[in-house]
């Protein structure tokens, strides 16, 4: 079977952008932990772990709140992906940049 | 032959977890690339559709294991603080690293990257295996969507290799030892 139906590209975009968001809240959240003293302690959610169990908690529900908030907006959409995708990939490369302790430092 | 179960742990974290996600992160990309790539007139029967969702489900599988195995059973080994007065710190990876200029950087650079960075891969894998699981085919006629998705993977390759390098280097310096030792082998003494 080689017939498929379309599927607009808004699910996809969703998730993307969603996975974009979410991988720039880690690096934001990691430096504001690390400069902040009030937000270093709000995200010590777990002793044993330190401010680290806050920071990836708070990324992860970032990115699952705005990937079910975009998938609400675009579900059975066509979307400018190119923009999108773009914006996504953009966010994941300062997420990525910022967890880089002698870049966060440099803040 | 013996080890200790925070050794295992160690193990079961780099080497079962990470090393596998590691290995499985080319195979993706190549097959997503290869499959749905618009030059390819061939189109992905359903088994192998089906397989390589069940390849990234695994491989997302792989990377929340080694996330959260290090984030929440053996970081908190790595950190523990020695009580005062404490002379010998090698139970203590995080205050062993820290107490020398030259083994300082792989904790100030090291593990302060490796433990954030490592958890962009099961965030990227996941959406990844989503988006394949969603579109399956499909994906042949979204190729900027199936591009991104390839850029997404290979950051999570970045981010594990980030990971496990200096796992591996850090585990080399510091290791994180200690809890009940489990003899594996008797040898015999000559």
């Amino acid at each position: 079977m080689n017939t498929t139906t379309s599927l607009p590209n808004g699910p996809g975009a969703a998730a993307v952008l969603a996975a974009g968001i979410g991988s720039f809240a880690l690096g934001l959240l990691a430096v504001l932990a690390d400069k902040i003293t009030w937000i270093k302690s709000c995200m010590n959610f777990s002793n044993p772990t330190g401010p680290l169990s806050g920071v990836t908690t708070c990324a992860i529900f970032v990115w699952l709140a705005a990937w079910a908030i975009l998938q609400m907006r675009w579900r059975g959409r066509e979307v400018r992906f190119a923009f999108i995708g773009a914006t996504a990939l953009v966010l994941l490369a300062l997420g990525m940049l910022l967890t880089f302790p002698p870049l966060a430092d440099l803040l | 032959m013996e080890i200790t179960t925070r050794s295992l742990w160690t193990l079961i974290h780099g080497m079962g977890f990470g090393a596998l996600y590691l290995m499985a992160c080319s195979g993706a990309i190549v097959e997503l690339y290869r499959r749905y790539c618009t030059h390819n007139p061939a189109q992905p029967t359903e088994r192998d559709e089906a397989s390589l969702r069940v390849y990234l489900a695994i491989m997302a599988a792989l990377a929340w294991l080694a996330a959260i195995t290090g984030s929440y059973i053996i970081y908190p080994w790595y950190r523990a603080k020695p009580p005062a007065g404490t002379t010998d710190l090698t139970a203590y990876p995080r205050y062993l690293l820290l107490s020398s200029p030259h083994t300082s950087a792989w904790h100030n650079i090291g593990m302060e990257w490796k433990e954030y960075i490592a958890w962009i891969a099961p965030i990227a894998i996941t959406m990844a295996a989503v988006v394949v699981l969603q579109y399956g085919r499909r994906l042949k006629d979204h190729p900027a969507l199936r591009n991104t998705v390839v850029c997404f993977v290979w950051a999570s390759l970045l981010a594990a290799g980030v990971a496990g390098f200096f796992g591996a280097m850090l585990n080399k310096n510091a290791p994180v030892e200690g809890g009940d030792t489990i003899h594996i082998v008797r040898g015999e003494t000559k």
